[in-house]
């Protein structure tokens, strides 16, 4: 399991992983939309929060279908489901590595970024934690996409339309959040909701994902 | 330990492509599968490492105890080659790959990233991952794919190795490996074309 995540680690952050793109596509959605929404900033701070967390859930959405497609053309995903791993704790392990690999840089940046969208300080705490609860939910709801389209040529266009709707509630909720921050009312109960979409899917998606990469692998 | 295989029946692509397949393979047997192109030796090979399920039959071992190699080495490019395999070390729980190394002549290539190697050191990396994986049973699809002469020799070797420390082959190859095994032909157990293409409707074909 460990050595899976190292390789998985050391595969991203090396040339032709996935590392650097879903961070500098979420540098140039951010950077772009002032210079497309104009430079009000009383605008800007009215849709900064819905914006960055469109933007770090596209971001994530770009790697997607990195997570197993490579495995499955080298063909190491046969050799990793005939290996002693259970293919629910592999999909597990998966998930988290996409997130230590996008969703973790992405929410340490989202702060530094929102300034460029400018965000009402008060949103900049809610807007990390709701982003560090909130993205492994979409890693894990991502990977269960990437396994059912494992098999598929060119499966990203799939993988997409039907990883989005699965997105909408981490969405709804996280911007959310960061909207009841800056607007000073209470943040707990779409906290709680994010909370609960994170726990939901880390419980039971890996299960489906397994099930699913056992079907596409016949 | 035996891997036994009973009346088995196996599909590719909706299609049943054998039928009634059985044999036993004991310690320190070797079975080569023979047979035409697409008669179904990686379909079978697949089936019995437990890829995919058979549509009859059963294929009885004791857990744990098969490795397989397909077609392709799965090795990720970006690495090196001691990365790769001590990678697949660690899945297994072996400690040490420089035995799998010395064998391959692997030697000199260890810092050399996998995408920079021949197809023929490609294949010889592929096949030093079954030495550390520490199963009895390999199941080795077309392993001597891209291997000049001499390395041939050597996979033989190797193979001889593990069949006498009593372990178990099964392999589907084209060429004399210069080892003693039976021959397994396929072309008695290849499915009689069905009437009617049942279940296509289902889902993941």
């Amino acid at each position: 399991m460990k050595a899976l995540l190292l390789r998985d680690l050391a595969l991203a952050v090396k040339a032709g992983g996935g590392f650097g793109l879903s961070l500098a596509f979420f540098l140039i959605v951010t950077v772009l939309i002032p210079f497309g929404v104009g430079p009000d900033t009383g605008i800007l701070s009215e849709v900064a929060s819905g914006v960055l967390w469109v933007g770090a859930l596209l971001a994530c959405l770009l790697s997607l279908d990195r997570i197993f497609q490579l495995d499955f053309e080298d063909g190491s995903l046969d050799l990793l489901v005939t290996a002693p791993l259970p293919l629910e704790g592999l999909v597990a392990v998966k998930a988290f590595a996409h997130w230590l690999t996008t969703g973790l840089p992405l929410t340490l940046m989202a702060p530094v970024l929102a300034v460029l969208l400018n965000l009402d300080p008060a949103g900049f705490p809610w807007l990390v934690v709701s982003l560090a609860l909130g993205t492994p939910a979409l890693s894990m709801i991502g990977t269960f996409g990437a396994a059912l389209t494992v098999g598929l040529k060119r499966g990203g266009l799939l993988l997409s339309l039907l990883v989005l709707p699965l997105y909408v509630p981490t969405l709804i909720f996280g911007a959310e959040t960061v909207r009841r921050a800056v607007d000073g009312f209470d943040t707990t109960t779409p906290l709680l909701m994010l909370a609960g979409i994170t726990l939901g899917t880390i419980a039971l998606l890996p299960f489906a994902a397994a099930a699913a990469i056992r079907i596409n692998l016949r | 330990m035996e891997l036994r295989v009973e009346n088995l029946s196996c599909q590719r692509g909706g299609l049943t492509v054998l039928e009634g397949v059985s044999f036993a393979l004991g310690p320190g047997e070797a079975v080569v599968l023979r047979g035409p192109n697409g008669i179904g030796k990686t379909t079978l090979l697949r089936t019995i490492a437990g890829l995919q399920p058979p549509v009859a039959g059963q294929v009885e071992a004791p857990e744990d105890c098969m490795a397989y190699a397909g077609h392709a080495d799965g090795l990720k490019g970006p690495l090196t080659v001691t990365q790769n395999l001590s990678f697949w070390a660690q899945v297994y729980g072996v400690a040490d790959i420089a035995p799998a190394l010395e064998l391959y002549a692997l030697g000199p290539l260890v810092d050399r990233q996998a995408q920079d190697l021949s197809a023929g050191q490609k294949r010889r990396l592929g096949l030093a991952r079954m030495m550390v994986t520490g199963r009895p049973i390999w199941i080795l699809d077309e392993p001597t794919v891209s291997l000049d002469a001499a390395n041939v020799a050597l996979f033989g070797e190797m193979i001889s190795g593990h069949l006498s420390a009593g372990g178990m082959a099964l392999m589907a190859t084209h060429i004399e490996l210069g080892i003693e095994a039976r021959t397994l032909d396929l072309a008695p157990y290849k499915a009689v074309a069905p009437a009617e293409e049942t279940e296509l409707d289902e889902a993941f074909l």
